[in-house]
């Protein structure tokens, strides 16, 4: 009897031990989980809601860098049987006069971009399936993506994980070259979770991965090399980028509810990607509510970012690498935007057919300056242009009704 | 081409399976036990304990049409992208 205890005793001391040493494995696997998987176990029962229902118009005005582009978006959001939701979103930008990267080489033109785009929501519990199509359309771009997504709360609905895939499909032609056509294929891959950590505070967490492959050049976009021939001293040939672009971004957010009726936030991103560019930006908010109707919010933003690797203001000949950039967004600068805003609402009985109506007014004031990227169109000698910047104009104004 | 590093396959492997082991708790759960000191973590802020977190000023998308807009416009005029829920479509930004 006693050895039979014995032996059972250290059968089951070597089967704890067997168990400890898998569940060592195990939790090597496992160790990137940790938080996550600890929450998801412990889950409450609470269910995720589907989006608002809602519809906005809007009109939308960009000027600045000598372009203005402006345009109406129309939003409609609609929920069936508290399952799916189902949105459509109508955008249309009209474009016209040239940016310091065109006015350098080209003349100003006009041109109208209309982006439609179409979402399906379906809700099972704590679990939200999103997917959506847009398509892009203008006279010399033609693109098309597909998005998928999945949305679970977990943790007595204080955790909320997201996974996201999209891929996209490009044409892209050249306005007076019909014979021009290349085709570019984009994949993004995203990531996100985020966490209620107190009674009045919000963190969220985002990686995404993009990746790129095909024609990624403007065409309308050009290096200029030094030309001693020319009275300039200096001609134009088009960009050669590379066929590839990896990206990876992460960020951080939090929204943080203030003692009185105010909220504060915050977000920061840093972001790198295989053509060499990286990138940092942080942006701090503040909404304040003026009793039940006025909601103003003003905020600031700052981004900065190093050029790509094959990217110069001046090259010494035409061919000079197998990649040559001078688009200014592949250059070397800092960006800073301060927005105000304001809305007025206009509550109704929640039994009525419109719940809530709102008017916005947004502002943005954006400025950039740039640090390897010269004013070609400057008559001074070649090299010595002074630096370029420019600041635009940013406006959103939109009515919203929810019912 | 190289789609996705190897810390990005990692995070998603690591964020699939949290996703899909959400609805098999039990299977999981003395391995948890366990192993994970935080399996017997309660959620700490309570339903009726949300009425800030409710109020539509902290919701991090109030106004989605807006938003989107403002979105494009960055997207347009900085060389990096991603990670901040933007949309897709053309560039608008010759």
């Amino acid at each position: 009897m006693a050895a039979q205890v014995v032996v059972v005793a250290v059968t089951k001391l070597q089967t704890t031990q067997a168990i400890t040493q898998n569940l060592t494995m195990v939790k090597r696997v496992l160790v990137a989980l940790g938080l996550i998987l600890s929450l998801v176990f412990v889950g409450g029962t609470k269910a995720a809601v589907l989006p608002i229902e809602r519809a906005d118009v809007l009109y939308h005005s960009y000027e600045g860098d000598g372009v203005t582009i402006d345009g109406p978006s129309v939003l409609l959001r609609k929920n069936i049987a508290g399952k799916v939701s189902v949105s459509a979103n109508y955008y249309v930008d009209t474009v016209s006069g040239a940016s310091i990267d065109v006015r350098a080489t080209a003349s100003p033109y006009e041109e109208v971009r209309k982006e439609k785009t179409v979402g399906l929501d379906y809700l099972n519990n704590k679990t939200l399936l999103s997917t959506s199509f847009t398509n892009s359309s203008e006279n010399d771009f033609e693109a098309n993506s597909l998005y998928v997504g999945v949305s679970q709360d977990f943790f007595g609905d204080l955790s909320t994980i997201s996974l996201s895939y999209s891929k996209g499909w490009d044409v892209v032609g050249r306005r007076g070259d019909e014979s021009f056509e290349e085709e570019a294929d984009r994949q993004k891959f995203g990531l996100g979770f985020s966490q209620v950590a107190t009674k009045s505070l919000i963190v969220g967490f985002n990686i995404e991965h993009i990746s790129d492959e095909g024609y990624l050049n403007n065409p309308y976009r050009a290096v200029r090399f030094l030309d001693p021939t020319t009275d300039r001293g200096f001609s134009f040939v088009t960009e050669k980028y590379p066929n590839t672009r990896s990206s990876t971004a992460y960020s951080i957010n939090a929204n943080y509810y203030l003692p009185y009726r105010a909220a504060i936030y915050g977000d920061a991103r840093i972001y790198n990607d295989t053509w060499g560019i990286k990138a940092q930006n942080v942006k701090l908010g503040y909404i304040h509510p003026v009793e039940d109707d006025w909601i103003f919010e003003v905020f600031l933003r700052h981004y900065k970012q190093d050029k790509a690797d094959f990217y110069q203001d001046l090259f010494s000949r035409p061919n000079e690498f197998n990649f040559m950039a001078r688009d200014k967004e592949m250059s070397t600068y800092t960006g800073l935007t301060a927005g105000i805003s304001v809305s007025y609402e206009w509550q109704f009985s929640q039994t009525a057919t419109f719940k809530k109506s709102a008017v916005h007014f947004e502002w943005d004031y954006m400025k950039f300056d740039y640090n390897d990227f010269r004013d070609a169109t400057a008559q001074t000698p070649v090299g010595e242009e002074p630096l370029f910047g420019f600041s635009a104009n940013v406006l959103r104004i939109f009515a919203s009704i929810w019912y | 081409m190289r789609l996705l590093n190897k810390a990005s396959i990692r995070l998603l492997v690591v964020a699939c399976i949290a996703t899909l082991s959400s609805g098999c708790a039990s299977t999981f759960e003395s391995i948890n036990d366990s192993i994970n000191p935080l399996a017997n973590l309660e959620p700490w802020v309570k339903p009726y304990e949300r009425s800030n977190l409710a109020d539509p000023i902290m919701s991090m998308n109030r106004n989605p049409v807006a938003l989107a807009y403002a979105k494009h416009v960055f997207e347009s005029r900085e060389g990096a992208r991603g990670a901040d829920g933007g949309a897709g479509g053309g560039c608008g930004c010759n």
